[in-house]
């Protein structure tokens, strides 16, 4: 039951937020409800006890990467107005096309996905959830995927050094 | 308890709200918030199946998705801040020279 309002209440949260960023006319507003959408999201992932995930959901991702689109967005300005004209021929006709499509495997997947589900061998799927504690995250983390693990801090590295290359000031040479 | 489909209706829902701003806006950053939130949509799924099949890897794998999209943020703003400096716009269509 609880967990049936907290679904509706953060799924209403997380549609709302990200019609904000595709529909608002200023980046900030879109921002913001990005920020709605990764907070209800975390709510999602806390109500299906992935609470490791969810707090580095808002860590990372609420805290982290949305301070850094701010910044962005205050760098290069945020008050010319975006050109909405229609350079495609029958664009909007293909992106609604594609749209319902979408929406009807959705609605395919709410209505009868009456999924049979291949719970994990020696697993009845009817014992207790698996609950995303830090220790239980940990331990395939460091012991199935710690190759993975090492590769994305090489990556982080990488993306870290390759953010100062690109942002660096340079003369403009002609 | 909630059925999974429920989660991954929603998760549908977003990815398509994702991908249609990604097709009609035609502002860098924002095109880039439409790629947050389809990953977000993406990572919603694994959650979802990773907790019907009672299985941790789901988590695991959004860890992993996690950090490589904090890597990709940082090099996409990089590039946008770059191309900012030197064209002084952040439109995609008036980025249709391959040359700086």
């Amino acid at each position: 039951m609880v967990e049936t309002i907290l679904f509706v209440l953060a799924a209403l949260a997380a549609l709302a937020g990200a019609v904000t960023v595709v529909l608002a006319r200023n980046p900030i507003y879109s921002a913001v409800g990005l920020l709605g959408t990764l907070f209800s999201v975390a709510i999602l992932y806390v109500v299906q006890l992935a609470h490791l995930v969810a707090a580095v959901q808002v860590i990372v991702y609420a805290g982290a990467v949305m301070t850094l689109f701010l910044f962005v967005i205050m760098l290069i300005g945020v008050d010319k107005e975006e050109n909405r004209e229609e350079t495609l021929p029958r664009q909007r006709f293909w992106v609604g096309s594609v749209a319902g499509v979408i929406v009807l495997f959705a609605a395919g997947v709410a209505l009868f996905g009456d999924f049979a589900w291949v719970p994990a061998a020696g697993d009845p799927v009817d014992q207790e959830m698996t609950n995303g504690t830090v220790q239980a995250i940990a331990e395939p983390l460091f012991t199935d995927w710690v190759l993975a693990f090492e590769a994305t801090a090489l990556l982080l590295t990488i993306a870290a050094a390759g953010a100062i290359v690109l942002a660096q000031f340079r003369r403009k040479r002609v | 308890m909630v059925p999974v489909g429920w989660y991954m209706a929603l998760a549908a829902a977003l990815f398509l709200i994702g991908a249609l701003g990604m097709l009609l806006r035609r502002n860098a950053l924002v095109m880039f918030m439409c790629i947050e939130l389809m990953l977000n949509a993406v990572n919603l799924t694994l959650i979802s199946a990773g907790r019907a099949l009672n299985d941790l890897n789901g988590q695991v794998a959004v860890f992993f998705i996690l950090v490589v999209a904090a890597a990709e943020v940082v090099v996409g703003l990089a590039i946008i801040v770059a191309i900012f400096r030197r064209r002084a716009t952040a439109s995609v269509d008036e980025l249709s020279e391959l040359r700086g």
